[in-house]
């Protein structure tokens, strides 16, 4: 039993190692905190007055009142502090390998090689947006004086990771299409572009793109629906409709990831 | 052997250099398509929020209705993709890699290729465009009444905006030859621009203050104007005072990069080459 336990464990364990690593070698450059923390505060100013732009000519956007948008911000800021923390480095470093033909090292380790290519790298200042978007958040709910209980906050955490989970499903997909086409580093401007939407509930956008930021692009379930977790929007139907959504596309990428494998041939070989 | 004379020299210059850079962005027309439609994101969010926030307020906002918006921000991708030149971030890649020594033993002043690659590289940028704007017009139904003299002098203008920016890149970029710890600059150099060059947001719509603001800046005259003289009911008179200001800010930032590379060159020590 025990060491059915510790194989189970054996991918957690692979990630904890693999983040203390990376944290160590960018917690040997300081500055870069100050850094991060000007940027995000510049992006959180950015933010602030367009949505003070945005109400100065409209009491409510698509039923959402000004505090309840400071809702959808500092979900914005959370997620995109965990996309730039955890998953897009270590997508760009698994679509420079795939070029360079560096993608070998991992393939021939004795671990999974989708887990590893996923945790690779990591970026813990960038970890300073998560921060900026807990007090956004946190001043959100304050001013909105919305008595958020345990099942409210579990559904808001429930939604954030389901939302995380789907969003690195998404990057993955995208890296993987180095496989077929090599030089994608412009993805990288495609996403940060295709991001920003979600600045705004869905609920925003006509039909036909709401549908493509919700099933082509996951963005609705990764900030929209956690921020109506905390605005007191969120049913248990959404919420078990993003776990299936969740379950679908992990699935989908896992199927995809092992195609894609197969038209790797290397460079060094 | 006779020389060209130096004008003649430089027309041939800016030719041979626009034709390599069509020829050499052509072939990346994907990844050159791919970036092109990421951009498209941005003003299609403007334009949908901008969008809801007039049917809100029965139909208008400032004057400017859902079709007026569209209009806007549809030929806002036009006017970006004139925006586009050689990124400051570049400069750090040019000194610390000594790519600037190449340069430096040149005849002509190095802003002259990055002009004339750029100016180039617009006309491959255009054509990917088209087919672009014809889908986000069949989407959102701009409203759109142009005057001969509004297509003219929108066409002098776009150029006039590439100018401009060129310049100020350029000089923003040239820090670097003091200090390589430019992101924060760099960031609010950003920051100012898109909030007051008319990127965001009409500039009509913004609160008086923020206006007088970017009256003083350079800012709008490489964004909101080109879009305003196509889009909005300037009469003849503003739409040549507006040409006439871009000609001043274009003089200007000539003169700062001017100014700022004879000082900044001689902090230059080549890295390697």
């Amino acid at each position: 039993v025990a060491a059915r336990a510790r194989a189970l464990l054996r991918p957690v364990t692979i990630a904890w190692l693999s983040f203390r690593i990376g944290a160590m070698a960018e917690l040997q450059y300081r500055v870069n905190f100050f850094v991060q923390l000007f940027q995000s505060l510049v992006a959180l100013g950015t933010a602030l007055a367009v949505l003070a732009l945005v109400f100065s000519h409209t009491p409510a956007l698509a039923g959402w009142s000004p505090d309840e948008l400071l809702v959808v911000v500092g979900v914005h800021f959370i997620m995109g502090g965990l996309i730039r923390t955890g998953i897009q480095p270590s997508m760009l470093r698994m679509i420079q390998d795939i070029r360079e033909g560096t993608l070998d090292y991992a393939l021939t380790k004795p671990e999974d090689a989708q887990l590893l290519v996923s945790v690779r790298e990591i970026r813990i200042w960038q970890a300073v947006d998560v921060l900026v978007g807990a007090v956004v958040l946190g001043v959100a709910l304050g001013r909105l004086q919305a008595a958020v209980g345990p099942p409210a906050a579990l559904g808001f955490a429930a939604a954030l990771l389901l939302g995380a989970v789907m969003i690195y499903c998404f990057w993955l997909i995208l890296a993987i299409g180095a496989f077929w086409f090599v030089r994608i580093e412009f993805i990288v401007e495609l996403f940060d572009g295709i991001y920003q939407a979600g600045r705004w509930p869905v609920t925003v956008y006509p039909g036909w793109l709401r549908t493509g930021l919700t099933f082509l692009v996951p963005l609705a379930f990764a900030v929209t629906v956690p921020a109506q977790g905390m605005t007191g929007r969120l049913n248990g139907r959404t919420l078990l409709a993003a776990a299936a959504f969740a379950v679908f596309l992990a699935a989908a990428t896992r199927w995809l990831w092992t195609r894609a494998l197969r038209r790797y041939s290397g460079a060094s070989a | 052997v006779t020389r060209p004379s130096r004008p003649r020299a430089l027309a041939d210059f800016y030719l041979t250099v626009m034709r390599t850079a069509v020829q050499e962005q052509f072939q990346y027309r994907a990844a050159n398509y791919a970036y092109t439609i990421g951009m498209v994101a941005e003003p299609v969010i403007y334009l949908v929020v901008w969008s809801t926030v007039a049917r809100a307020q029965g139909g208008a906002v400032g004057g400017f209705t859902p079709g007026a918006f569209a209009a806007y921000y549809i030929v806002w991708t036009l006017v970006r993709t004139m925006n586009i030149v050689f990124t400051p971030y570049g400069w750090e890649w040019r000194i610390r890699e000594g790519r600037l020594s190449a340069m430096l033993l040149w005849p002509i002043h190095p802003i002259h290729f990055d002009l004339a690659y750029f100016a180039g590289w617009k006309f491959v940028a255009i054509v990917l465009w088209l087919p672009i704007a014809l889908a986000l017009s069949l989407v959102f139904h701009p409203q759109l009444h142009v005057t001969a003299l509004e297509a003219a002098v929108f066409a002098a203008a776009i150029w006039g905006a590439y100018l401009i920016r060129s310049m100020l890149l350029w000089v923003l970029g040239m820090v670097t030859f003091w200090t390589t710890r430019v992101s924060a600059l760099y960031d609010l150099y950003f920051t100012a621009e898109l909030l007051l060059s008319g990127r965001l947001v009409p500039l009509a719509l913004m609160p008086a203050w923020a206006l007088g603001l970017a009256g003083a800046a350079p800012f709008k005259w490489t964004f909101g104007f080109p879009i305003e003289a196509l889009v909005g009911d300037l009469p003849p008179g503003r739409l040549l005072a507006g040409l006439g200001m871009q000609a001043l800010w274009v003089a200007a930032g000539a003169l700062l990069v001017a100014l700022v590379w004879r000082a900044g060159v001689r902090r230059y020590t080549a890295v390697n080459n």
